[in-house]
Formats: structure tokens, C-alpha cells, sequence
């Protein structure tokens, strides 16, 4: 599994071989706070870079997740829409939100290193 | 205008208080815990809220005060004991709800309690009716604390003895370090708990106090939570001036003898709809899953008519499940009714649910 790397809107990716997983950061669900629902694509579903690919509900608000990479989903993780409270628990973990095939490479290279997300985040506070 | 705040407000930074402007104040919407973990606490143990933006109106003055305030609350103030209280509202002239208030019998009058986005304008409506000699005050010099919880009675007995005889919509004043205050056993969460009256210069002291005792700071986002399990109306979403106290079921909260008499606005109108009923009317709402529906969401019928739309929606943390209320044609309210809600572009089942999603446990 290669090192994760991060987008502006607060997703991460990691890739394995030509399959990206992507979730939301642990940034973006400090500023969800408690997630009450989520909403997970479909395998087979084409997704663009930065298209809508999935829905995070908090107690506050209902925000989209985009998809920091083009590709075509193949697995969406039930398990947090069964259960969408370990959202805040295990973020970068085992909350991940979908895997999708990716065409170009490019396009995660192009993402935010660790230490460049983090600046990032310090440089916008919500 | 320029942002308010209350008394507390550094208090509540000093908290870890989140804030977002509400009704012109500048107000916690949460604190470090979020609000799940502050609904819970609310739920088992207790919490306070500052409602201090809320307007604290007090009015006096002779026996023509009733006759005054009945032209436009459909309350029976002429059989409102001293320190009893009763939810009303104020109405227009089409019945329509101007606000929806706590009025209390006082020695001297009454006080009525307003929403802070209202109050400015509730005076107004108010003032129309009183006379020249009637004397009306909006008292900005106190502040209003919520403590609601199943503990709140033994933690605020212990600082104010005395408090725990009172009975729920009843209150009483009390001395708190030196001063007198104003406790009443209401709130707004669908738990037991107190309203205290209590002037600006003292309210940190009293915080101090409530902390030491594990009380935990709510903000707005688990008020709202807290308010919707208990199936109460939140001013402004599930209430407007459009909206009247039979569509909104609330006709038990007009007295009967004014029901029977009238005398205040919008009678005619609310008369009628209370013998023949109303087009549409307020209900509970269950979705069937997780989906969470929102204000504004559509609701439909099996056969996929409109037939009404959310006026508030979450997350029940003790419910577990989401939760809303909205209004529906009349004939589609009915407890259990299958209905379909517009999420995102796609429709989910609910149901018609019972009110309140949570149940209370007020001391009678």
C-alpha cells in the first residue's frame, strides 16, 4: 500500500496496484463532529475527479464527499453506513469510504503530501 | 446591528464553546464534547443552557392586564394561579402564531418568557393591546439558565433549598447569595429540570457551582436534538405567523374556556378549525433507516403525491434513529401511515410516528 496523500475538500487516498481507497480525514471529522449517516457508492459507478461520490451527515449538517481521483468504484464500505458513528472513531483506518480502479496515476501523485495537508489545514481553519 | 452577547459568553469561550450567530447573539452551538456526548449527559444526568437571549418580558398592572394580554394569548389568564405557568402563543389576526411563549403569574403581573429572534417584534404586537397605566419591562439585566436533567433536583436543592417542592409549570422566588431569583421546574428538553431567573453579575457563580456538580455545558446543537425527541417546536421552523395552533396540533395548549368564548385573534378562523379541522396538521415522522430528513425536505404518499414537507429533522441520540416533524395533509396523519421522504433526489420510506419520540419524565 503506498504512503496516503490528501485533497483540499479533506479526502485521503491510497493506492494498491491501479485500486485507490478513499476516506475522509481525520481534520474533516473534527469539523463533521458526530457522524450520524453515510452514504457509500455503488461498485460499478464511473466517478470523475472531484465529483460527488458519497454523502457524511453530522448531527449538524449533511456535506458530500468528492472524489479526489477518476475511476470506477468497486467496493463501497457498508460496514459505515451500517454503523456510521465509527466515522470519528477510525477515519484513516478502518472507516474508509470506497475503493475505486483508477485510470491515471497522475492525478494522485498531483495530491497533498502528509506534511503539505497538514500545513494546509493550519493555513485554513474552518 | 451589532452581534449580542450574553452574560456568559467569555464563560463559554473559556468552555471550548463553538459559536454561531443566532437570533443576533452569538451563541455555543457546542462545546469540546459534541453533541451527541451533551445530549446523552443531558439525558442521564444533567446539563445547563444558556438561554439567556430569550426574552424575559414582565408586565404590570390591575385586573384590565388580563383583558389586555387575552386579546392576543388564548390562554385563561383569569384562572393562571401566582407562580403557575402555561404554554401559549401569540396570534394575528388570522390565528397565524406571531410566537410561541411560557407566561407566568407573578405577584405584581406577569412574566412571559419569548424567543430571542421574536422578542423585539412580540413587544410590539403585545404593546398594541395595553394600556397607558400597564407598565412592561424587557429585562436585560438578568439571565436565563436551563438546567434539565434527571439530577438537576438534587444538585439545585443543595444550593437552593426549597426548589425541589416545586411542581412542574409551577415556580417561586428564591435567595441566592443574597439576592432574590426566580426558579421555575420547566424546560424544554423533555426532561425534569429548572429555569432560573438570575441578574447578570451573579450568573458565573452559579455556573461554578453547576460544573463542580458534573453538570455539563449544551449548547444549541443538543438543544435542538433534545427539543425534536421530545416532539416540542422550535419557533420559526415548525412554527410561523403562517401557521395556526390547530395545524400545528397544539389546540390543547388554547384553555377551553377560551375555546368555548374566544375574544382574541383569529378566533373566528381557529373556531372554525377546530370544529371541521384543518387542511394539514403537524406530525411526528420516522424514517425507516438511517437517512436523516431535513427542513425542507418533500414528503410524499405510497401513490406518490405531494403531501407535505419537514419542518425540522435529525438525529435522535436517544432514540437512536433519526427523527422529524412536519406537516402532511390531514389525511395522511394518522399514526403508522407509510409515507416516502425526498432525499438528495431519492425517495425513502418513513412512517408517521407518535409524539414525542422520547418520553418525559416531568414531576406533576
Amino acid at each position: 500500500m503506498s504512503e496516503k496523500k490528501f485533497s483540499k475538500k479533506h479526502e485521503w487516498v491510497s493506492l494498491d496496484g491501479d485500486v485507490a481507497t478513499v476516506g475522509i480525514t481525520k481534520h474533516a471529522t473534527e469539523m463533521l463532529g458526530d457522524i450520524v449517516f453515510v452514504e457509500v457508492p455503488d461498485a460499478g459507478k464511473a466517478l470523475e475527479k472531484e465529483g460527488q461520490a458519497a454523502v457524511v451527515e453530522s448531527t449538524k449538517a449533511a456535506s458530500d464527499v468528492y472524489s479526489p481521483i477518476s475511476g470506477e468504484i468497486t467496493e463501497g464500505n457498508k460496514a459505515i453506513a451500517d454503523d456510521p458513528g465509527s466515522v470519528n472513531t477510525d477515519p484513516e483506518g478502518a472507516s474508509w469510504f470506497f475503493k475505486l480502479k483508477i485510470k491515471d496515476k497522475g492525478e494522485y501523485d498531483s495530491l497533498m503530501s502528509k506534511d503539505e495537508y497538514d500545513k494546509f489545514c493550519k493555513e485554513n481553519p474552518s | 446591528m451589532e452581534v449580542q452577547k450574553t452574560a456568559l459568553y467569555n464563560y463559554h469561550k473559556n468552555l471550548g464553546a463553538k459559536f454561531v450567530p443566532f437570533a443576533g447573539y452569538e451563541m455555543p452551538i457546542q462545546y469540546k464534547d459534541g453533541i451527541v456526548k451533551e445530549h446523552i449527559s443531558t439525558r442521564t444526568h444533567a446539563g445547563f443552557f444558556d438561554v439567556s437571549h430569550m426574552g424575559q418580558f414582565f408586565l404590570e398592572g390591575d385586573e384590565t392586564l388580563i383583558e389586555s394580554l387575552e386579546k392576543i394569548i388564548p390562554a385563561d389568564l383569569n384562572n393562571l394561579k401566582i407562580n403557575h405557568s402555561k404554554y401559549s402563543f401569540l396570534l394575528n389576526n388570522e390565528g397565524g402564531i406571531i410566537d410561541d411563549l411560557i407566561i407566568t403569574r407573578t405577584e405584581k403581573g406577569f412574566c412571559i418568557i419569548l424567543n430571542a429572534a421574536c422578542k423585539e417584534n412580540d413587544i410590539k404586537q403585545i404593546s398594541q393591546f395595553l394600556k397607558k397605566h400597564h407598565k412592561h419591562l424587557l429585562n436585560n439585566d438578568l439571565s436565563l439558565i436551563a438546567l434539565q436533567g434527571p439530577k438537576s433536583v438534587e444538585i439545585l436543592e443543595k444550593l437552593i433549598p426549597g426548589v425541589a417542592n416545586l411542581k412542574f409549570m409551577t415556580g417561586n422566588n428564591f435567595e441566592y447569595e443574597g439576592e432574590n431569583l426566580y426558579v421555575t421546574r420547566s424546560g424544554y428538553t423533555g426532561e425534569d429540570g429548572f429555569e432560573i431567573s438570575i441578574s447578570n453579575t451573579k450568573v458565573e457563580k452559579l455556573i461554578d457551582y453547576l460544573i463542580s456538580n458534573e453538570v455539563k455545558p449544551i449548547g444549541l446543537g443538543a438543544r435542538d436534538t433534545l427539543r425534536l425527541e421530545a416532539g416540542l417546536c422550535l419557533y420559526g421552523h415548525d412554527l410561523n405567523e403562517k401557521i395556526n395552533p390547530v395545524e400545528a396540533n397544539l389546540k390543547w395548549a388554547i384553555a377551553k374556556k377560551r375555546k368555548e368564548i374566544g375574544g382574541f385573534n383569529g378566533w373566528e378562523k381557529i373556531k372554525n378549525l377546530l370544529a371541521n379541522g384543518s387542511e394539514k396538521i403537524r406530525v411526528g415522522i420516522k424514517p425507516d433507516g438511517k437517512v436523516i430528513a431535513r427542513e425542507n425536505t418533500k414528503i410524499f404518499s405510497l401513490d406518490n403525491d405531494e403531501i407535505g414537507y419537514v419542518t425540522s429533522g435529525t438525529f435522535g441520540p436517544s432514540v437512536n434513529a433519526p427523527v422529524a416533524m412536519g406537516y402532511v395533509k390531514s389525511e395522511f396523519s394518522e399514526v403508522g401511515t407509510s409515507i416516502q421522504l425526498e432525499v438528495r433526489g431519492k425517495k425513502y420510506g418513513g412512517k408517521i410516528s407518535e409524539l414525542p419520540f422520547y418520553k418525559k419524565s416531568y414531576v406533576k
